[in-house]
């Protein structure tokens, strides 16, 4: 595989999201608005790439037995580290995020692209691997926050886009059902439906 | 009946719309609007086959007009709810009552119509399917199971996640397994829940006064803990104030009859519903303890949407249990659930559109246990 492709096809063919269907547990709970998902979206990046490269550059010395466990210590000093960072510098955010920051331990992206990819592969193709399949998720995440925050409370990064654009006061209202995390499902149907009909060869015969 | 006319007009433009003609794209709608009028003329032509007379848009005509009765006193009773509480009382003639009604109904059964219909021939003739005739009903039903006040832009939005979501996503009419009128209204339950809930919303406004009427319901009263203040009389009747034409019991048991009658909805599911929901308000009866666990447990059949629900979603074939012991399964555990929810999540003041969703989703599994159960019971029979 070519390491440009490394980068593209978790856009496309083959989203961690749409295709593989992983990481689908955070992306329902942490999209209710913008600002906790990109937060969300760069620490999942953050982690997925820096693991994949530190466990592709100790693939060599890692006992095929208990290889889960090492690769749970490497994710799980990595979310520390991101947990610590948002803590001091994004406190409000971090609150927001509570518990969901400590899961990114247990996204099946991470642990899919280490099994996958970074056991088996050179140190600077699992960086990118590593970085395209982050992206990929976070690309969904960015549309998931959007398009709920938007119709879900009416503002985009705290902003109140709707109010501001006087559609309260012609009978507007926020969809509640947007707030809650089934939407979230759902909306990852849709694009998935979308994503399906226009890749034809991801459809099962 | 034949009606000569209407054939020979579809016999000389069908030429137009099959396929290599002029408008061959329009297919789907063509053949829509053909089968509607008059009874498909094709025949089976492998295998052997019980064919009925009655078709599925037969049997769709046979649920519109059981629906009629309720949806005909539900204008009068929208009509007589402004009339009560806006101090006008006995000056509106019972005519004039019904003509309110049925404007402020009108609006609401076209949006439901256009937006739905026009969903389902968008996807029909883009899939190039057949249009299915299952959102005539559903796109009546809808109307009848909301709150008079529902903005029509709110309802738009409903019906179009109803048929996308609850149903052609799944592959339309007959692939759905939840009932996509009650789907609309859970939407709007969770999306708008100010508008389908609370003391405001029940009773139609004049035209005149713009304020919002308050009138609870039944359930919106005992919900905060008092005791319901119409009588029993009143409720089955049905001049209390609820969603539009689920208020009265009268009604739709008349509609009730003419299902039972013509074999179209299951009388095992709906006696199910009012067995299981009579048993589990008796339950509660034993325990007592606050107003809404000392109801009798008949009340729970005239309040909100039970016998609505019981009567017209519960025994939709397509998304209720298949096996005859299921549809008991089926329906019992429908009315449990939902005095259940009534009485004890007081986040859900109306615990029959839910508890019929969560049915839908179980009656796959239940059919399942049921056909098991059987093969190895027979099993058992040929001495295994």
């Amino acid at each position: 595989m070519k390491n440009t492709d490394l980068i593209k096809l978790p856009f496309s063919k083959n989203n961690p999201i749409l295709v593989q269907v992983l990481g689908v547990c955070s992306c329902l709970a942490v999209t209710a608005q913008l600002k906790p998902a990109v937060v969300m979206a760069v620490s999942v990046t953050v982690v997925v790439a820096l693991s994949n490269l530190i466990i592709s550059l100790m693939r060599n010395t890692i006992p095929p037995r208990i290889r889960i466990i090492v690769q749970l210590v490497v994710v799980s000093t990595l979310v520390v580290l991101v947990d610590q960072v948002l803590k001091a510098y994004m406190y409000d955010v971090s609150k927001q995020l509570s518990v969901f920051v400590g899961l990114i331990i247990t996204n099946c992206i991470v642990m899919g692209r280490l099994e996958a990819f970074a056991m088996v592969q050179k140190p600077w193709p699992s960086l990118l691997d590593g970085l395209g399949n982050g992206l990929g998720y976070s690309v969904i995440l960015i549309v998931l926050g959007f398009v709920r925050e938007l119709f879900g409370s009416g503002t985009l990064w705290g902003y109140p886009v709707v109010e501001k654009l006087g559609l309260y006061n012609i009978g507007y209202e926020n969809n509640g059902l947007m707030i809650m995390p089934p939407m979230a499902l759902i909306l990852v149907g849709l694009i998935i439906w979308w994503h399906r009909s226009r890749n034809k060869d991801l459809v099962e015969q | 009946m034949r009606i000569k006319w209407v054939e020979q007009l579809f016999d000389k433009i069908e030429p137009t719309f099959s396929e290599g003609g002029k408008l061959g794209w329009l297919h789907s709608t063509f053949d829509a609007f053909h089968t509607f009028a008059l009874t498909p003329k094709t025949i089976t032509r492998s295998g052997s086959h019980i064919r009925d007379a009655v078709d599925s848009k037969r049997s769709i005509i046979v649920v519109i007009i059981a629906l009629l009765p309720a949806l005909l006193f539900g204008m009068w009773n929208i009509g007589y709810q402004t009339a009560m509480s806006t101090g006008a009382g006995a000056d509106w003639h019972w005519i004039y009552m019904w003509w309110f009604g049925f404007l402020r109904m009108l609006p609401m059964i076209a949006v439901s119509y256009i937006v739905g219909l026009a969903i389902e021939f968008a996807f029909a003739q883009y899939r190039g399917h057949e249009v299915n005739e299952g959102f005539l009903a559903t796109g009546l039903l809808i109307p009848m199971i909301v709150p008079v006040t529902t903005p029509l832009w709110q309802l738009a939005l409903a019906v179009a996640f109803a048929v996308i979501i609850g149903k052609e996503v799944f592959g339309g009419s007959g692939m759905n397994f939840l009932n996509p009128a009650l789907v609309a209204r859970a939407f709007l339950f969770f999306a708008y829940p100010t508008h389908m809930s609370g003391d405001k919303v029940w009773i139609a406004s004049t035209w005149w006064g713009n304020d919002a009427i308050a009138g609870a319901t039944p359930m919106g009263e005992l919900a905060t803990g008092s005791a319901p203040s119409a009588s029993a009389l009143d409720m089955l009747i049905g001049t209390i104030p609820g969603s539009t034409c689920e208020t009265s019991f009268i009604a739709i048991a008349l509609g009730a009859m003419l299902l039972l009658f013509t074999g179209i909805a299951s009388w095992r599911i709906m006696l199910g519903v009012f067995l299981g929901g009579g048993l589990m308000g008796l339950l509660f009866n034993a325990i007592g303890g606050n107003a809404y666990m000392e109801l009798p447990f008949y009340y729970h059949f005239l309040m909100g949407g039970f016998a609505f629900g019981a009567v017209f979603m519960a025994t939709d074939p397509v998304t209720a249990a298949q096996t005859n012991a299921g549809k008991w399964i089926y329906g019992l555990l429908i009315g449990v659930f939902a005095v259940l929810l009534r009485v004890c999540n007081p986040a859900y003041p109306e615990g029959m559109m839910l508890s019929i969703l969560f049915m839908n989703c179980m009656a796959p599994l239940i059919d399942h246990c049921i056909v098991a159960r059987n093969i190895k019971m027979r099993e058992r029979r040929i001495g295994k």
